[in-house]
Order: C-alpha cells, then structure tokens, then sequence
C-alpha cells in the first residue's frame, strides 16, 4: 500500500515538465536559505567562538571540515536510496537525482579533504597525513570519482545511470567495511597524536555554529541537486517540445 | 532444473580451462608480470635486506593485485564480442551459476599460479620466513575476492569506452578492506605476532563478496547487453 | 497446436525512447512469424527480448520451453574446433542430432576438427544453424538467418526451419532479404513500427 502510494507519488513529480517547475521554483529559496545560514554559521564560528586553547583559530576550519564531510556521507546514502528505486522502478528522475548526487558529493569530499590537508600543514607539519578518517574521504573521493566516470563512459545515458547505480550500491556495501578496516589499518600504524575533532571534547559554545554550517550543507545540496538534475533533465530531452515550450516561455 | 543449472555451469568451466590451456602462454602473462613488478621493486628502493622485508607483505600482495587486474579486462570481454556472452541468458537461465564457473576458472588461471609461486617472490623480497605460511594462507583466503570484486568492476565497465583505465579505478576502492586485511597478516606474522584476527576478518570479507558480487556481475552484464 | 511464446504490450527503449510500437505477438507450435520493417526499427531488438537478452521496460514475456537464438554474433569460440564449439552447446541443453549429423546437415560435413577462427562468414553462419540442431529446443530465434550465405546455404536455412514446423516447433525469425520457402500457410508476418516520438507533457 505505501509503496503504491509511493510509487504514484514518484510518477507524478517523475514527469519531466513537472519536476522541471518544481525545481525551478524551489531552488532559489533552498539557495537564499544557503546564503543566510552558512552567513551567520561562519559569523559564530569566527567571531563568537573563542580560539581553542590548544590549537588556537586555526582549529576553525572544523566548521567547514566537519559539516562537508558529514554532508559528504549523507549524500551518499541518499544516492544509494535514489539508485535502489531507479534499478527496481525504472523511474528516470530517480535515475538522474542519483546521478546528479555524484559530483556534488564528490565536491563536499574534496573540501573535506583540502580543509583536512591545509588544517595539517600547521598540526602535523605536513599536508597529508595517512590519518583514518581522511584516508576514508579519500577512500570516499574515488568511489564518487568511479561513479562519474562509469556514468560518463555511456553514450545511452540510462543504461549508464542503472548500471552506475549497481555501483553506487556495491560502493554502499563496502564504505562501512572500508570505514572500519581503514580505522583497523591506523590503529595498528600509531595513528595521529592530534585529532580535529576529538571525541566528546567539545566546548558547548562551538555547537551552534556547527549546527548552522551543517544545516547550510543541506541546504546548499538540495538547491545544488536540483539544479543539477533540472540541467540533465534539459539536456536529454533538448529534442522534445515541452523543452522548446519552457525556453520560450522563460525568454518572453 | 537445478541440475540442468550445474551442467551449463560445468561445461561453461570446461569449456574455459580448455580455453585457457589451448593458449597456455598468454594465460600465464599475469604471471610473468607478477615477477617484473617483484623485480622492480628493489631496483626501485634498493636492495638492502632490512627496508625490503620491511616492504615484503604489501608488496606481494600489491604485485598479486596488478597481476590479476591484467587478466581482469578478458575476463568477459571475449564473450561479449563473440556473442557467446548473450547467450548465457537466451531461455533458461543459468546466470548466476554460470558467473560463478567463469569465476572460479578465472581464479585457477590467476590465483592459484600467484599462490604457487608466492614463496619464490617472497624469498625474492627478503619476507621472513616464519611469515611464508601466512601469506600463502592470506592469498589463498584473499584472492577469491580478488576475482569477485575484480569480476564485478569488470562486468561493470564491459560495454564502455576506455574500460581498462576505467577498471582500474573502480576496483581500487572496492579492494581496499582487503589490502589491509590481508597484508596486515602478513605483516603481523612478520612481526611474530597473531595474525588470526587479521585473517578471520579477510576470510569474512571474502564470504561477503562471495554472496554478494555474483548477484551484481549476473545484473551488470545484462545491462551491458543492452 | 500449443502455445510457445506469449507477449503482451512489449516495449524496450533505447536513449529513453520506445524502439518500436508495443507488440502484441504469440507464438503456436508449428508456425513461424516473419519480422519486417526498415532498418533500426527494432528488430534484433525484438527478437534479443524474446529471448531473454534484453530485460522488457514494460509488458510481459512468457516461454513455454527452451529457446534458441542464433543472433548477427555467431557464439563460437575461434580457438575451439567446429565439434567442440557444438559439444559445448549439446552439455547445455536436452540434446538433439549427433554432432556429425549436424554438421553434414549445415553443410559442413568433415570440417569437424577445423578450429572457429579458420571458417569464412558463411561457414560461421551454418556452423551457428548446426547449434540449433545438437539441441532439442521447440522455439528458435533467428536473427537474418540468410545474411552471408550462398544459395545453396539459404535451401538449408529453408529446410531446416520447415523440418523443425513439422516436428511441432515454432519460429520467429527477422529477414529482410527474403522470406523462407515453406508451406505458406505456416508463415504470419508481423511488420514492426517506429513507435511515435513520444513527448512528456
């Protein structure tokens, strides 16, 4: 029963026209609302919060470094959601939503790891450090990289967008067990004496900007997604009518 | 039904070692290329005992890995061109059983020679010797999922363009649990320490691919078929 | 008469469109169907559903009993002999004529032991038909079974497919170039469509 509802439901806003208006009316707001909480998110973190004791302001870099990462996470498994319903439905938007996850996963990922890298350089002394939770984004980096480039080597973009989407799976598998066996690896190695984020060492005052860098990051991947699946969506049916309606109707 | 599953599978196995035997030189190339990359690598960092049986656990297995990604782009691609491929899903189907022959005569072509040889190019690397038995156990526990995951990332990439590059890059993550799992073993047993848990965790992740890849080679090569 | 093969509003699409009009098509033992249409309207498409190749966007596929395809690709493997290319096939399915006789029927009696990869087209063509006949299979799947072959090749792929609607078998075959030289009676023709460009509105 809530799978038929479900079902309906995703065939409804399925429809490219429809999703096209949606997304179109949707995504300045998900932006504007980007702008505004990453605005005063960083406000706290770099003016109200004090500078750590022991890693002074350069620790502020978490603000940004924490929230990518988690959001880098989180995309992956709602990518995974997205190609489960696209394999067993068939349903083309849920085949581009998927498909449009990859890259701004990818992004976050990045920024996760150039944030991690440029915060070492004073830590550690080093850009990179093999410490585990940046060797998991790494880990992390190229399965998003696998992905893209498995999508982008077929010509027949749905037949690309299912068979990546058996990735996207095997990759959702495997990520907890990288996750664990990249921990495993560290511990075994000595791992980094000085960690980012230390466990449960957290000063009440650095919560509420990094809950408003990390409400941000969701914002900033909902407009970012539906940005993107909209373009895909214009692109592959560039030959259709209801695309030439909607160009002339945006340019009277 | 069942029955007629494990025929096609059986005569799709001996159909594949006859194939492999008729061209026994070009089946042992990843072989060979096991031995060049074992040789390079004192070339490369020098030859001073200590630093190489240092190296020695993850540099089997690193060789052992790029040995077998080598073999991986012929793994189906043949048959896909010869159209023997499709046929393995015309009317009754026996997908999955015949995955798992193919499997199993690609890992007797690739592992099971690495496996064989294993003490020549540890001794080669200077491994310590009380460490010989692990690695010969982790490889022979390892490389099944090394076919597996490497089947997978193959049927994935089967009908694209530049699939070998794509290969590549597909299975390095894929693998990565099993790189540690495995030459933390070795390197364990180096040390004179317990690599059981090492191994307990290898021979689980070779069990999870085992139940899973199968499933996803069976619908990737399908939809390559398209 | 019984019923081989039942289709109901298939589709598959390729690029995301439809490749041909949803197909109604059934196939009764004893007959054969005749797909024609211009190029790149589906056919081989068609019929690598009916087999099982392709998986269906929508509709419904029903077999009844085993199937055979011989498709544009030969399935026969360079380094094995002619024999054992056949052998191969035998170990899969309920088993039919004896490799010999197969072979002699196709027209390539004594080139048992000649390897796959040394047969011209044509031979590989006869080489894929004599695949039909080391297995029992009531439904045979043809795709351009004259393409490459002579004169004398294209009576065989006659013969062969009037002997086996004699015994009760069924067939679906794509031709363009000519249609098969049995008892017409037996013969349905079905022309496949482009299907419309369809617009999402």
């Amino acid at each position: 029963m809530i799978w038929k509802t479900l079902k309906i439901w995703f065939h409804k806003l399925g429809s490219a026209p429809s999703f096209y208006r949606f997304a179109r009316v949707v995504s300045p707001w998900l932006w504007f609302g980007f702008a505004v909480t990453a605005a005063y998110g960083l406000y706290l973190a770099l003016y109200v919060v004090p500078p750590d004791y022991q890693q002074g302001d350069s620790a502020r870099i978490l603000y940004i470094h924490v929230p990518a990462a988690w959001q880098a996470m989180f995309i992956y498994l709602v990518m995974t959601i997205l190609a489960i319903i696209a394999l067993i439905w068939r349903i083309r938007l849920t085949e581009i939503l998927a498909m449009s996850c990859a890259p701004i996963g990818a992004a976050l990922t990045l920024v996760c790891l150039v944030t991690g890298s440029l915060w070492g350089k004073p830590m550690w002394g080093t850009w990179w450090e093999w410490d585990a939770r940046l060797t998991s984004m790494l880990v992390l980096l190229f399965i998003y990289i696998g992905i893209m480039g498995l999508y982008a080597a077929f010509d027949d973009r749905r037949k690309g967008a299912r068979i990546a989407s058996v990735l996207i799976i095997a990759g959702a598998v495997n990520i907890p067990i990288i996750h664990f066996s990249v921990e495993w690896w560290n511990t075994l190695h000595q791992g980094a004496t000085i960690k980012l984020t230390g466990e449960s060492s957290m000063d009440p005052s650095m919560l509420p900007p990094l809950i408003w860098m990390v409400i941000s990051t969701k914002l900033f991947f909902g407009a970012a997604l539906l940005d993107r699946a909209r373009n895909e969506l214009l692109d592959q049916d560039r030959s259709k009518k209801w695309v030439a309606r909607q160009v002339l109707e945006t340019s009277s | 039904m069942i029955e007629s599953r494990t025929h096609a599978a059986a005569a799709l196995f001996r159909r594949d070692m006859k194939l492999a035997f008729r061209r026994l030189g070009e089946s042992l190339l990843p072989l060979f290329f096991l031995f060049t990359v074992i040789v390079l690598i004192p070339l490369g960092v020098g030859p001073g005992p200590n630093l190489l049986s240092r190296m020695a656990p993850g540099m089997v297995w690193v060789a052992a890995l790029l040995a077998s990604l080598l073999a991986l782009e012929h793994l189906f691609r043949p048959d896909l061109e010869d159209g023997t491929l499709e046929q393995w899903f015309v009317g009754e189907r026996a997908v999955y059983a015949r995955v798992m022959a193919r499997l199993l005569s690609h890992w007797l072509v690739t592992g099971l020679p690495v496996i064989v040889f294993s003490p020549l190019a540890a001794e080669m690397l200077n491994l310590p010797r009380h460490a010989l038995g692990t690695l010969i156990v982790s490889l022979v526990i390892g490389t099944p999922a090394l076919s597996l995951l490497g089947g997978l990332a193959a049927s994935l990439t089967l009908s694209t363009r530049g699939a070998s590059v794509l290969l590549s890059i597909l299975i390095f993550p894929l693998i990565v649990p099993l790189v540690i799992f495995a030459t933390g073993a070795v390197s364990m047993a180096a040390d004179s320490l317990d690599p059981g848990a090492h191994l307990g965790l290898l021979a689980a992740f070779t069990i999870l691919s085992l139940t899973l890849a199968p499933i996803g080679i069976a619908a990737a090569l399908r939809m390559n078929l398209e | 008469m019984s019923l081989l093969l039942e289709t109901s509003r298939l589709e598959f699409h390729r690029y995301g469109q439809p490749v041909f009009r949803p197909l109604e098509l059934d196939l009764q033992s004893g007959r054969a169907i005749v797909l024609t249409g211009p190029n790149g309207v589906g056919k081989t498409t068609l019929l690598r559903l009916l087999a099982g190749i392709l998986a269906p966007v929508r509709g419904s596929l029903k077999h009844h009993g085993e199937i055979a395809f011989v498709g544009h690709l030969p399935a026969i493997k360079g380094d094995l002999t002619c024999r054992e290319n056949l052998a191969y096939e035998r170990h899969v399915g309920p088993p039919g004529l004896d490799m010999a006789e197969a072979l002699a029927r196709v027209g390539l009696a004594g080139l048992g032991s000649r390897p796959g990869r040394a047969l011209s087209a044509g031979q590989k063509r006869r080489l894929g038909l004599a695949r039909l006949l080391v297995r029992e299979t009531p439904t045979w799947l043809l795709d351009e079974p004259y393409a490459s072959l002579d004169d004398a090749g294209c009576s065989v792929v006659d013969e062969l497919i009037g002997e086996h609607l004699d015994d009760g078998g069924g067939v679906v075959l794509a031709t363009h170039q000519r249609h098969p030289r049995v008892d017409a009676q037996r013969l349905d023709n079905i022309t496949l469509e482009f299907a419309p460009v369809r617009d999402a509105s």
